[in-house]
C-alpha cells in the first residue's frame, strides 16, 4: 500500500514536470516558460536597468568605449579599426539577436526548421530561388578582398562572443516561446542577410503576369493597358538630359517577334513577391537653396513596418572615421547615415534584374536541356530542409547556364501548368561585393571618394544620393543592369538558345548621374531613371508621384532648413487625387445621388487633398478610386488568367485624362455604350454603400481606415503596435500604408557642425520587455524627429550618457 | 515550528539549485527536503506548495514591478489569451506550488517506506 502511494505520488510528479518541460502536450513548455529564474520573468527588464559592462575578450586588438544615450544608442569608439565591427557584432547580437538568426535562416530556407512543415513552401522557394547559391558566390567574393573579409571576420566574432555568452535565461524571448536555441554567427549569414535584402529590393518581378496579359489582350489593347510612357513622370536625371550613343548595342533576335512578342501561349502560376512598394524617398538641397549656405541630405526608405525594426542606430568611431546613422542587424557598418564630412542615402531602383527563361528538357529525370542545338547536361543542386518534429525534406533543383530552374514538376507555385520548367535569371546570383560600398562611404571624405565607392554596389541597384560639407551634391543610378533590348524580359522568354540571353551589362560610365546640378537640388523616388533619350531600355511601371510632388517642391523651396525638410518628408499631399479628383467631381450626376450619397460627395469635393490622419475625403476618394477602377476593368478582366497583371494606377488615370471616352470605359457585357459619367456615378453609389458601412464601424477618418501597424516579425500581436494614428500612404511623400512605410526618416545638414534629425517606428532593443522596444513608435508616428548626437571623446561626461560598456582585451 | 523552516529551507535551496540547474530542480528539493525531514504527507505537500507559491509568485511579481508590468501584459495576452498580469503571476506561482507539493508529497511517501 506504502509503495502503491509512494509509487503514484512519484509518478504523477514526474508526468507534472515533463508536461510542463515541452510543448507535446501543453502549446507551451509553461514549466520552463514561467519558472521566474529561467523563463520569460527574465526577459522582463527593469525600469532603471543598468546597461554598463566591463567585458574581456581574446579577439580585440585594443581598447573599445561604447556610450549608450538616453535613448540606447550606443556610441562606439575603437583604438584599432576591425576592433569597431567586432564590437557592432556584440550589440547587434545583444539587442537584436533573434531576428538576426529569423531573417537569414528565412533567406536561406531553412524556417522549417524552427515553426516546422508549414514552413516547406516557403523554403522550396527560397532554395529554388537560389538564395544559398547566391550567398555562397557573395561569400567568395567578400572573402576575396582581405579588407572585407578581416570587416567580417570581426564581425561575425563579435557576434559569436555574444552568443557564447548567453545562458539559458538570458536567450531573446522568442527563443523560449518557441522553443529553440540560437546557432553561432557565420560570414556566410551576413551574405545571406544581404542577398535577403536583394530579395527584397531586387526581387519583384511581374513576367508571368505580364506574359498572360499580353497573350490574353489584343495588341492594342495591350498597349492601352500597360503603356511604356508615363505621363506624369519627372525622372530622376531630368529631362532633356542628353546622352552619348550606348556602347553596347543589344538587338533583339530576328525571331523575337514570332516566339516572343506574338506568341500566346497562358501561364498559370502564382507567386509570393516582394512588395512592389518597396520604394523611398531620397533627396539633397545645394546650399544655394538653403538658410544656413550648407546642403541637406533626406532620405527615408519605405519597407516593411516590422518589430525589432530592420533597422538599428548607432555610431562607429576609428581613428580612420566617424560615422553615424543606421546600420542592420546582420551585417557591419553604417548603412544611411553620415560622417563628418558627407552625408550618403538611397532609394530602390526597381529595375527589371530577374528573368525567367522556358527550359525544354530532354525528359523527366532533367539531367540534359535542349540549348544551342545540342542537349547540354544540368547540375543539381541537393537541398535537405530539416522539418521541426518531422522527416527531412530532399528538394533536388535543377541549375542551367541561365541559372536554377525554380519551377518544375515537383515546385509549382500554388497553381502550376503542369510540365512546363522555367529557369531564372537573376542579377542577384553574380559574383558582387556589396559592404564594400558602405565600409567605403563611412570613409569618404569627398565626391571623389563617393565615386569609387558608389561603384561596388551591383544588387539590389540604388538611387544614391550624396551631399557633402564643401558643398558638393550628387545622385547616381547605380548598379549592375543588363543592357536590354526594348521589352526584353518583360514577359517570360525562351530558353532554348542563347539568342534572348542577356548581352552585356549596361557600362558603369554610362549609369545616369547628377553633380551639382543647376536647378540646386537632385532627389529620387523609384521613377524611372531617365527620359527615352537614354539609349537603354528601362522597363516600364515605375511609381511616378511621389518624384513630381517632391521636385515641383524643391524647385519652389528657397532658404530651406532642416525643419521644412523633416516637414516635406512627412507631406501628405496626394498629387495623385490632384490628378483623379476633378475626373469624379466633373462627372458624377449629383442629381442622381442620395442624401447620405450627396454628404460623401461634398466630403470629398472639400477635401483639402491631404491624406491627414482624420481626413474623411481621402478614405473616401480611396474607396472611391478602388470601385471606379472595378467598374473600368472588372469586365476586361473577367475571363483573363487568374495570375495576370492588373493595369497600373497611372496607366488608368493617364488613359482618362486624355481621352474621357477611354475604351474600357464601356462595360463589354452590356449592349449599349456607357459613358464615364454613368460609370464614375456608378462607382460611386456603390461606394457610399461601403462608406455607410466604414463610418458605422467609426473608420471613416483616414488613419482608422488605413489602420497603420508595425507588426512583430513573428506576427505575435501582444508583440506589434495596432491602430497608429499615421496620415500619408501610397503616392504620397509619407509613404506610410497599413504595415509598410518610411523606415527610417532622415534629415541631415552638413553646417560646419552636423545638424541631423532621424527617427525610425521601432526602439533600440528587440526584447518586448524593454521599454527601449517601441519607444521611438509614438515620436515617429506623430512626424516628429530626435536629433541625432555625433558624440566626440571630450562628451564622455555629458549628460546624455547613460551607460558605458568597456570592451578589452584579456 | 519544524513547517515554517521546511518552507523556508525549501525556499532558499530552490532558490539556490535554479541558479545553476534546470527548473525542475525545484521538485528535487522539495522531494529531497520532504524525504530529509519527517512530517506527515499532507503537511509535507503543503510545505513545498506554500514555499514555491510565494518563492515563484514573489519572483514573478518583484520582477514585474520592476518592469512595469510591461512584459507581463504582452505575455499573458500571449499565454493566456487574456490581458492581466496578476494572472499570470498567479499561474506561475500555481505551477511552481504544484510541481513542488506533490514532489514533497514524493518524498515524505518514500519516507515512511523505512
Amino acid at each position: 500500500m506504502k509503495i502503491f502511494s509512494f509509487s503514484l505520488a512519484a509518478i504523477f510528479t514526474t508526468a507534472l514536470v515533463i508536461l510542463l518541460n515541452n510543448q507535446l502536450v501543453l502549446p507551451a513548455a509553461l514549466g520552463k516558460l514561467l519558472s521566474p529564474q529561467h523563463g520569460v520573468w527574465q526577459n522582463a527588464e527593469e525600469q532603471d536597468h543598468d546597461f554598463s559592462a566591463d567585458l574581456k575578450f581574446d579577439n580585440l586588438k585594443g581598447k573599445v568605449e561604447v556610450y549608450l544615450d538616453d535613448r540606447l544608442v550606443p556610441h562606439v569608439f575603437a583604438e584599432q579599426e576591425t576592433d569597431v565591427y567586432f564590437v557592432q557584432g556584440y550589440l547587434h547580437a545583444k539587442f537584436r539577436l533573434w531576428q538576426m538568426e529569423l531573417q537569414t535562416h528565412a533567406a536561406a530556407g531553412r524556417a522549417s526548421e524552427i515553426i516546422g512543415a508549414k514552413a516547406i513552401a516557403h523554403d522550396r522557394e527560397f532554395r529554388r530561388l537560389g538564395m544559398g547559391y547566391a550567398a555562397e558566390i557573395s561569400l567568395k567574393e567578400m572573402e576575396a578582398d582581405p579588407e572585407t573579409k578581416s570587416i567580417c571576420d570581426a564581425y561575425t566574432a563579435g557576434v559569436n562572443a555574444y552568443i557564447n555568452s548567453l545562458t539559458e535565461s538570458k536567450l531573446p524571448i522568442e527563443y523560449k516561446l518557441i522553443g529553440y536555441k540560437p546557432e553561432l554567427w557565420s560570414n556566410l549569414k551576413t551574405a545571406l542577410f544581404l542577398k535577403y535584402m536583394s530579395y527584397d529590393l531586387a526581387g519583384h518581378d511581374d513576367d508571368f503576369e505580364m506574359t498572360n496579359a499580353k497573350n490574353y489582350f489584343s495588341k492594342e489593347d495591350f498597349d492601352l493597358l500597360y503603356p511604356q510612357k508615363q505621363d506624369s513622370l519627372d525622372p530622376i536625371i531630368p529631362k532633356g538630359t542628353v546622352y552619348a550613343a550606348s556602347k553596347v548595342p543589344v538587338k533583339a533576335p530576328a525571331i523575337a517577334d514570332s516566339v516572343y512578342f506574338n506568341s500566346t501561349e497562358l501561364l498559370a502560376l502564382q507567386q509570393q513577391k516582394p512588395d512592389r512598394d518597396n520604394g523611398s524617398n531620397n533627396w539633397a538641397v545645394s546650399g544655394k537653396k538653403t538658410k544656413s549656405g550648407a546642403p541637406i541630405l533626406c532620405n527615408d526608405p519605405h519597407l516593411g513596418l516590422n518589430l525589432p525594426s530592420l533597422w538599428y542606430e548607432m555610431q562607429l568611431s576609428t581613428p580612420a572615421y566617424n560615422a553615424y546613422g543606421v546600420s542592420f542587424p546582420g551585417a557591419p557598418s553604417i548603412i544611411i547615415g553620415y560622417n563628418d564630412s558627407c552625408a550618403f542615402g538611397f532609394t530602390n531602383g526597381g529595375r527589371d534584374v530577374k528573368d525567367y527563361y522556358k527550359i525544354k528538357f530532354k525528359d523527366d529525370s532533367r539531367k540534359e536541356y535542349w540549348f544551342n542545338n545540342e542537349w547540354k547536361q544540368t547540375e543539381f543542386r541537393i537541398e535537405k530542409i530539416k522539418v521541426k518534429d518531422s522527416l527531412d525534406y530532399i528538394d533536388t533543383v535543377a541549375y542551367t547556364l541561365f541559372g536554377p530552374v525554380m519551377f518544375d514538376k515537383s515546385f509549382t507555385g500554388k497553381r502550376a501548368p503542369g510540365n512546363s520548367y522555367y529557369a531564372l535569371r537573376w542579377k542577384a546570383h553574380d559574383p558582387s561585393n556589396e559592404l564594400k560600398i558602405f565600409s567605403q562611404l563611412n570613409r569618404a571624405k569627398n565626391y571623389a571618394d563617393y565615386s569609387v565607392a558608389v561603384l561596388n554596389l551591383k544588387t539590389p541597384g540604388q538611387n544614391c544620393a550624396f551631399a557633402c560639407k564643401n558643398g558638393d551634391i550628387a545622385i547616381r543610378t547605380q548598379g549592375a543592369w543588363p543592357a536590354k533590348w526594348k521589352g526584353q524580359g518583360d514577359f517570360v522568354m525562351p530558353g532554348t538558345d542563347s539568342s534572348f540571353m542577356w548581352q552585356s551589362m549596361i557600362p558603369m560610365d554610362e549609369t545616369p548621374f547628377q553633380y551639382n546640378p543647376e536647378r540646386g537640388f537632385i532627389s529620387s523616388a523609384n521613377q524611372k531613371p531617365a527620359d527615352t533619350t537614354y539609349p537603354y531600355y528601362l522597363g516600364r511601371n515605375y511609381p511616378v508621384y511621389r518624384g513630381l510632388i517632391i521636385n515641383k517642391k524643391l524647385a519652389a523651396m528657397e532658404n530651406i532648413t532642416p525643419e521644412n525638410m523633416m516637414e516635406l518628408q512627412t507631406n501628405n499631399y496626394n498629387v495623385f487625387a490632384e490628378e483623379a479628383r476633378p475626373i469624379f467631381l466633373k462627372n458624377i450626376n449629383v442629381d442622381a445621388l442620395s442624401a447620405s450619397e450627396k454628404k460623401y460627395f461634398e466630403l470629398l469635393r472639400g477635401w483639402n487633398l491631404s491624406n491627414d490622419v482624420k481626413s474623411k475625403g481621402t478614405t473616401i476618394f480611396i474607396v472611391l478610386w478602388k470601385n471606379f477602377t472595378a467598374a473600368v476593368f472588372d469586365d476586361e478582366f473577367k475571363n483573363a488568367p487568374d495570375v495576370v497583371m492588373r493595369p497600373f494606377e497611372s496607366s488608368l488615370l493617364d488613359g482618362i485624362l486624355k481621352d474621357s471616352a477611354y475604351k474600357f470605359i464601356d462595360n463589354i457585357e452590356t449592349t449599349q455604350r456607357e459613358t464615364l459619367p454613368e460609370i464614375a456615378t456608378a462607382a460611386f453609389k456603390k461606394s457610399g454603400i461601403e462608406l455607410q458601412k466604414i463610418e458605422a464601424e467609426g473608420k471613416l477618418e483616414w488613419a482608422k481606415y488605413k489602420g497603420t501597424k508595425i507588426t512583430h516579425l513573428a506576427k505575435l500581436d501582444a508583440f506589434s503596435r495596432t491602430g497608429l494614428p499615421v496620415g500619408g500612404g501610397v503616392h504620397c511623400i509619407n509613404a506610410a500604408k497599413e504595415t509598410h512605410g518610411p523606415s527610417w526618416r532622415m534629415v541631415v545638414s552638413l553646417t560646419a557642425e552636423t545638424e541631423a534629425y532621424g527617427v525610425y517606428p521601432g526602439g533600440q532593443s528587440g526584447n518586448p520587455g524593454s521599454k527601449f522596444y517601441d519607444n521611438f513608435v509614438d515620436q515617429w508616428a506623430s512626424s516628429k524627429y530626435y536629433r541625432l548626437w555625433m558624440m566626440t571623446k571630450a562628451e564622455v561626461n555629458s549628460k546624455k550618457v547613460k551607460w558605458k560598456i568597456s570592451f578589452n582585451k584579456t | 515550528m519544524k513547517f515554517i523552516s521546511t518552507i523556508l529551507l525549501t525556499v532558499l535551496l530552490s532558490v539556490a539549485a535554479c541558479l545553476y540547474f534546470l527548473w525542475w530542480s525545484i521538485a528535487l528539493v522539495a522531494f529531497v527536503i520532504a524525504a530529509a525531514i519527517p512530517q506527515k504527507p499532507f503537511k509535507a505537500f503543503a510545505a513545498g506548495f506554500i514555499a514555491l507559491f510565494f518563492l515563484w509568485g514573489g519572483l514573478a511579481l518583484f520582477i514585474s514591478s520592476n518592469n512595469n508590468y510591461l512584459l507581463a501584459h504582452k505575455v499573458s495576452l500571449i499565454i493566456l489569451k487574456t490581458d492581466n498580469p496578476a494572472y499570470l503571476i498567479l499561474a506561475t506561482a500555481l505551477i511552481g506550488a504544484l510541481v513542488a507539493g506533490f514532489a514533497a508529497l514524493s518524498g515524505s511517501l518514500l519516507r515512511k517506506l523505512f
